[in-house]
């Protein structure tokens, strides 16, 4: 049985955990927003992106002179992952989720004789990954500085996918990363980035339908817009896990918040209850004390 | 034949611009042109340049775009700039940034890149002479 005094103590240090968390949440929150409007922000340019190289893609893609990037290297051996996580802990499932997503796929291809190559971006799945796949990394891209994503970032990052493609050190590259649904729901997503695929939407098939010149001719520009597309791919997918984090922190903060009045209410119970055994038990030997003259 | 068409500019971050527009001027890779309501159908990619837009009013609004292309529909114009400025916000330290990123890629270019990359830096140099603001011409 705990003293007054260890009750008293605990019920002050779970009263600061909560203010804690509660600061953290409503921190979360306001993160929260601003990462959702740049998500918002981002999409239209990536829709229009994924539109029109999915026509330029249809258009060239029976052709032998399609570019690699498109086409592939005609092998799919060595497999980069991209693993995008966190910088910081404490957001619930967040990071837990796509390293565990990312594991799975490792260990399938694996199991089919693939080789694995991972690239890590944030700090907690690079943690989480070490131990099973730590002599699989082949870099580590640091964004625990960067205060608003943009997508200099992005280009950064391709930049570093693309030069290693070139280089041949793999032949599918995929990233993962959490797709952001609501504050309780965050979704994570593999996405092959290389060779690209692009999501047949309505205004893609409509795109193809229309017949465009083009300046300078289509295979150029499909040379060039490519490593764009990558880019803003990674983009997008960096967007979408800056809102995915803020939200599950969010709901992780809140769940935590929670937890923490439940115990001071639980804690304050036994509190009373055991302040108010130490006066019966007082009360009991004054009168037998009293009984007893 | 409708006099106005429906002109987007999008650049990875925001939505910079989404009106009715008379006409849209745009730097080319192989040179400017003016895209008009009706104007056939054709994508382009850009080189650094001034981009303007002629408002339904006849206002003209300027953008600084730096790589990216352009789609032309009979009905709409929409620019996917990776970057993107509104010419009045753009300032010479931003470009100086561009410019010597344009150079560094340059100069640990290979060969065969070398034109392309030059061209991309003298195009930034040259984007801020037209918009009046003075960079090291030679980086």
């Amino acid at each position: 049985m705990p003293s007054l005094k260890d009750l008293k103590n605990r019920i002050e240090s779970v009263k600061s955990t909560r203010k804690i968390t509660k600061a953290m949440q409503m921190v979360a929150a306001a993160k929260l927003r601003r990462a959702q409007e740049a998500a918002e922000a981002g999409r239209p340019y990536a829709e229009r992106m994924n539109a029109v190289m999915a026509g330029l893609a249809g258009a060239s893609a029976g052709s032998d002179s399609a570019p690699r990037l498109l086409a592939g290297t005609g092998d799919d051996k060595v497999h980069l992952l991209v693993v995008m996580t966190a910088e910081r802990g404490l957001c619930g499932g967040f990071n837990s989720s796509i390293v565990k997503l990312a594991r799975t796929h490792a260990r399938d291809l694996q199991a089919s004789g693939k080789e694995v190559k991972i690239l890590t971006v944030g700090k907690k799945g690079r943690e989480q990954l070490k131990r099973d796949f730590g002599d699989m990394f082949v870099g580590h891209v640091d964004l625990s500085n960067v205060k608003s994503l943009g997508y200099t970032d992005a280009q950064g990052i391709a930049r570093d996918v693309l030069t290693r493609f070139d280089a041949g050190e793999f032949d599918v590259a995929t990233i993962f990363y959490s797709v952001f649904q609501s504050v309780i729901s965050q979704v994570p997503t593999a996405q092959q980035i290389i060779p690209a695929d692009f999501e047949e939407t309505e205004e893609a098939a409509e795109e193809a339908a229309t017949i465009y010149d083009y300046e300078p001719e289509e295979e150029a520009i499909l040379a060039d817009l490519l490593p764009r597309a990558v880019a803003t791919q990674i983009f997008t997918a960096l967007l979408e896990n800056g809102a995915s984090e803020q939200g599950a922190r969010m709901s992780a903060m809140d769940n935590a918040t929670r937890n923490a009045g439940e115990m001071i209410d639980k804690l304050t119970i036994q509190f009373n209850r055991s302040r108010q055994a130490v006066i019966t038990n007082e009360l009991i030997e004054i009168i037998s004390g009293a009984e007893a003259l | 034949m409708a006099d106005t068409m429906q002109f987007d500019l999008v650049s990875p971050e925001r939505r910079l611009a989404s009106l009715a527009a008379k006409a849209v001027q745009i730097p080319g890779a192989e040179g400017d042109l003016t895209a008009m309501p009706d104007h056939s159908p054709m994508i382009t990619t850009l080189r650094p340049g001034v981009l303007t837009v002629t408002g339904e009013d006849g206002a003209e609004s300027k953008y600084a775009v730096i790589g990216g292309f352009a789609e032309i529909n009979t009905g709409a114009t929409t620019v996917l700039a990776e970057h993107a400025v509104p010419a009045e916000e753009m300032t010479a330290e931003v470009l100086e940034e561009f410019l010597s990123d344009a150079a560094a890629a340059r100069d640990n270019a290979s060969p065969e890149d070398l034109d392309a990359l030059a061209k991309t830096a003298a195009d930034i140099a040259a984007l801020g002479n037209d918009l009046g603001l003075s960079v090291r011409a030679n980086a």
